[in-house]
């Protein structure tokens, strides 16, 4: 059974039948209700036409759900009978349930379920398997988002930045389950650059497949991380490299820059090096400028003084370092870097161990450590 | 079965035997600590006894309620005194003495020199759901 195909129809099915007429809540749970029938069924009975057949078995699923529901509570229902016709569709309908599901009346991670089960046609428990979080807890937290997005009308164009917003922290969340969020969440931007011309949508789809190129070198057997510098280049995809650059490229040249554009050359840059020497820094430097400048963000700052200690050297690295709040995660590993590139193993030493202890992931922490451990080696000997 | 929580303290603990900071062992060492923790946790899950691991950050916060209209206050970070752990692991066996073994060899993990730790490791069983028959 194809499974990644059930899944891609998730978010056209629950369209039509909203457009039939069925509140999105009910749509939604009508179709997790077909996908796992279609799971049951299909691998003995594979139906000739996997959309028309989901979209009969989640309308009849909706038709029992809504008269049961109705009979319960001896309510009228407008949605008997006949389908409602096409409302006037403006706008395609996966892309609508994309700004539904990314609405900003969300919680950033009610938003990342929602996305996951309406778009992604994931399982709660799949998502909750991936977050780390007890089943029910996460069936909670979808069905109040749900809840929260009832009200919103289904035609009416959101906001991409919201929905970049999304998919960006689901990329970010790695892996753990049998579900892959990196790979899902391309597959997600996938789907929407399709759908959009925008730029942003293009520059974060370049940002994830220049990422995610370097998955296979960014960790160790024992699950140890090995840092940008130090990576086996040869184990970079180079098919995901030359697509980002290409979708990259073409979103650069409709110059209306954003700052997952500005992210994406900076990866690109990085992986246009064959070997860590041959890093473009002074490039690489004037993009976190533009980055500076589009988002001001004091992380953003940070990892520019890492960027101008490689193209300057690092006592200008330090000097960008010194105006920044100490407090910003990561900038005792920052300091520790340039220090140590400075020929100051003893204060580098000092600072990776404070950045070890405030690291926020046992990877993290465990490589700050060893690094301060191997300077510590060094000054015994 | 019964479940136990082992648990690693930064600071509360006795002083472990051999007590060195970890940025003080050479990476190898480190290497071989992160090993034998996988392999101690991968084991238990083949014998069907893990449960659940998890490490802490140091950085923690005391809050209290303080009385209405008025924020939960914090007392700032721990003071060097207090007790603060470090992370645990919940296992799922079949007696006491089976707890007491595997937190021994947990505390057995190498540290600096490639010689075990030595550190203490606080057992303490969970407390049940009552029994259904009682007479």
């Amino acid at each position: 059974m194809d499974e990644a195909l059930l899944r891609t129809l998730t978010p056209t099915v629950i369209g039509v039948l909203v457009r039939r007429g069925a509140d999105f809540a009910a749509a939604e749970d009508a179709v997790q209700d077909a996908l796992v029938e279609a799971v049951r069924v299909w691998p003995d009975d594979p139906p000739r036409d996997p959309k028309g057949w989901l979209v009969a078995v989640a309308w009849r699923k909706f038709l029992d759900a809504t008269r049961a529901d109705a009979s319960r509570r001896h309510r009228e229902v407008r949605v008997e009978g006949e389908p409602m016709p096409d409302p006037g569709k403006v706008v395609d309908d996966t892309l609508q349930l994309y700004f539904l599901c990314a609405h900003p009346s969300l919680t950033p991670a009610s938003a990342v379920a929602l996305t996951l089960r309406a778009i992604g046609g994931l399982t709660t428990r799949q998502i909750a398997q991936a977050y780390l979080v007890p089943e029910a807890t996460m069936a909670q937290r979808i069905s109040r988002a749900k809840r929260t997005v009832s009200g919103v009308r289904f035609n009416q164009p959101g906001d991409v930045a919201t929905v970049l917003r999304v998919l960006y922290l689901v990329f970010n969340e790695g892996y753990s389950g049998d579900v892959d969020l990196a790979a899902e969440a391309i597959r997600l931007t996938r789907q929407l650059a399709a759908k959009t011309k925008h730029e942003e949508v293009a520059g974060l789809l370049a940002l994830m497949l220049l990422h995610h190129a370097r998955r296979p070198a960014r960790t160790r057997t024992d699950g140890g991380l090995v840092p940008l510098a130090e990576q086996d280049r040869s184990l970079w995809d180079t098919r995901l490299i030359a697509e980002g650059v290409d979708v990259l490229q073409a979103a650069l040249t409709r110059d209306r820059l954003g700052e997952f554009q500005a992210q994406a050359a900076i990866a690109a840059l990085h992986a246009d090096a064959r070997t860590a020497e041959e890093t473009d820094w002074v490039q690489i430097v004037e993009w976190y400028d533009e980055l500076v400048r589009l988002t001001d963000s004091p992380v953003v700052r940070l990892n520019r003084a890492v960027a101008v200690g490689e193209a300057d050297g690092p006592r200008a690295g330090l000097a960008a370092l010194a105006g920044l709040d100490p407090a910003l995660p990561r900038h005792a590993a920052v300091a520790a870097y340039l220090h140590e590139h400075d020929g100051d193993p003893v204060t580098a030493a000092r600072l990776y161990a404070e950045a070890a202890r405030s690291a926020p992931s046992l990877p993290e922490r465990d490589h700050l450590t060893r690094r301060a451990a191997r300077l510590n080696a060094e000054l015994r000997r | 079965m019964a479940k136990y929580l082992l648990l690693k303290h930064y600071r509360g603990a006795p002083a472990a035997v051999n007590d060195v900071p970890m940025d003080q062992w050479t990476p190898e060492e480190i290497s071989a600590h992160v090993q034998y923790m996988d392999d101690f946790a991968a084991r238990l899950e083949g014998t069907g006894e893990f449960v659940d691991s998890q490490a802490l950050s140091p950085e923690g916060t005391f809050v209290r309620y303080d009385g209405d209209g008025r924020p939960p206050v914090t007392d700032g970070p721990f003071a060097e005194t207090k007790d603060l752990i470090a992370g645990w692991m919940v296992i799922d066996v079949e007696s006491y003495e089976r707890a007491l073994d595997l937190a021994g060899e947990l505390s057995a993990a190498p540290g600096a020199g490639g010689k075990p730790i030595h550190e203490w490791l606080e057992v303490r069983p969970f407390l049940a759901a009552p029994p259904t028959i009682t007479e």
